[in-house]
């Protein structure tokens, strides 16, 4: 790909991922944030930042299928776009919903299994986040660093399962996620055992068939 | 940064009743009665003015919530899992022609007509708080009459323990309940809901066809629901075509849809959380802050209804 084609790509990631913010904002403008405005845009934020980090895991399996090289050069950005929604989703539950009460959030962390793993996920968001930039990755080396960076898993799971426990059973919606996440890993793994499957063997003949079940 | 309390603003936005009364709706509503009884009734009455007397023993302070809010932000499945499905769909309903049929253990069971029931007793208007098992809730002036002048007429019979409400059942009209992808339904239809006998019989518990002076809104239960205003939103059926009087418990649809989180009397209690979240505040529709929530929604008059049980193991 050309850098022209490079910055196009970028430029059009930074509008897809600002676009669900300027709509909230005109939503706001306008009074379209329903009887509810806080429990809307702390719904309307959660909603976001799962469906960038679900797009961000799916670059590397992009890849693997389709053998393109342009997708892993967007992870970056959208999993800095997916903090970026998380830590305003957050802060709204902070400050708008609770109002800083500091005591109940601090018991609604430890007794509710959907906010555990809700709060897990934006921590663990936060190293991943301080470590994007090329100067960490030299600091920590790649091997370590690319360790590190596989803790976005870990968010993967934590943010699907926050929606799976906190929505009720009617609502289809975090299904859907779920099964988009388990998809995106099923890949990974396919991939991986693949990629053994062919190291371990005399004759490198890789299997795709036999490495997709793996 | 200050805050107000909510208190503080809702007393000067407290709208007189007169407002309720949506005078276009009024007018459009008694032309088309004036030209042509019948298509008028035939038609959806909603928005139409429903006179009513208001029942000042069951006012309280806070303000009502915005018919705008009370009648664009609801939980009806039938319609749709969002909160803003219901207003958008619920055009497909029709409220005319409906029958309700009220039986099981009674002596006189009977199928009512919807305009008999109307005049089965004088309606009266009530503002009722009206509290969401998810944690908002609105203050919202109903129109009805206690649905123990419905059950009376049919004579349960001693071994009546409960009754059963369910909502009607028809894809057709409710887009919640056609089978979505893998055969997915949100609940197991039709949607019922039950209570004690003496629950039922309780002067708080509204047989309701209206609200804001209005004709109910489809997308509020037209067009005929149950106020409980002592129990979590879910309790109060809407759009009810049954009323069955039962000696067992009836199964009610959000306890099949989860047990462990649904119980069958789920009465407010700021003290009994729900398993995934806290119930001891809520967010009043309309205001900032969150506010307490009150033991039995505030309605103190219901507990001598539950003496001697244990609420946090039969919530």
């Amino acid at each position: 790909m050309t850098r022209r084609g490079r910055v196009a790509l970028k430029a059009l990631v930074w509008a897809a991922c600002l676009a669900p913010l300027a709509v909230l904002a005109y939503r706001a403008l306008t009074g379209d944030l329903t009887a509810n405005p806080i429990s809307f845009v702390t719904n309307w934020l959660g909603d976001w930042t799962l469906r960038i980090l679900l797009t961000s895991l799916a670059m590397t399996p992009l890849r693997i299928l389709f053998r393109w090289s342009w997708p892993v050069t967007l992870r970056r950005l959208l999993g800095l776009f997916a903090f970026f929604y998380a830590a305003l989703h957050f802060s709204v539950w902070l400050v708008l919903d609770h109002f800083f009460a500091w005591s109940q959030m601090g018991a609604d962390i430890v007794k509710r299994p959907y906010i555990t793993v809700g709060m897990t996920a934006l921590v663990l968001m936060i190293p991943l986040a301080a470590t994007s930039t090329a100067g960490a990755i030299r600091w920590l080396g790649g091997a370590r660093w690319q360790w590190l960076h596989r803790l976005v898993y870990v968010i993967g799971v934590c943010a699907v399962l926050h929606y799976l426990w906190l929505a009720k059973k009617a609502n289809p919606d975090p299904y859907y996620y779920a099964a988009a996440l388990v998809l995106l890993l099923a890949i990974r793994v396919g991939d991986w055992g693949r990629r053994r499957v062919a190291r371990m063997s005399p004759s490198p003949r890789p299997s795709p068939q036999r490495g997709e079940r793996a | 940064m200050l805050i107000k309390q909510g208190g503080d603003i809702r007393s000067r936005e407290i709208t007189d009743q007169a407002l309720y009364l949506n005078r276009r709706a009024f007018m459009a509503g008694a032309a088309a009665l004036a030209l042509a009884p019948g298509a008028a009734r035939a038609a959806a009455p909603a928005g139409q003015a429903l006179p009513a007397t208001r029942n000042k023993a069951f006012d309280i302070a806070d303000a009502p919530t915005k018919f705008q809010d009370a009648s664009t932000y609801n939980n009806f499945y039938e319609f749709g899992v969002n909160k803003e499905d219901p207003a958008r769909l619920a055009g497909t309903l029709k409220p005319r022609p409906w029958k309700v049929q009220v039986d099981g253990l009674a002596h006189k069971p009977k199928t009512f007509d919807i305009e008999d029931v109307l005049k089965m007793a004088p309606l009266e208007e009530r503002v009722y708080r009206l509290r969401c098992v998810e944690g908002w809730s609105m203050v919202i002036p109903w129109i009805g009459f206690p649905l123990s002048a419905l059950l009376k007429p049919v004579e349960p019979t001693g071994a009546a323990k409960y009754v059963e409400f369910s909502t009607l059942v028809d894809p057709e009209q409710f887009p919640g309940q056609r089978k979505g992808l893998f055969n997915f339904s949100s609940l197991d239809w039709p949607y019922t809901e039950g209570l004690r006998l003496d629950e039922a019989l309780h002067p708080l518990t509204l047989l309701t066809v209206g609200m804001y002076g209005q004709v109910l809104p489809n997308q509020n239960g037209a067009p005929l629901r149950v106020v409980i205003p002592w129990k979590y939103g879910f309790k109060s059926a809407k759009s009810i075509v049954r009323i069955r009087l039962t000696s067992d418990e009836p199964k009610t649809a959000w306890s099949k849809a989860a047990p462990q989180e649904y119980g069958f009397y789920s009465n407010v209690n700021p003290k009994v959380d729900h398993p995934r979240w806290s119930q001891a505040t809520e967010r009043r529709i309309g205001e900032f802050r969150r506010r307490e929530t009150l033991m039995w929604n505030g309605y103190d008059q219901v507990a001598s209804l539950y003496s001697g049980m244990d609420l946090k193991k039969q919530y």
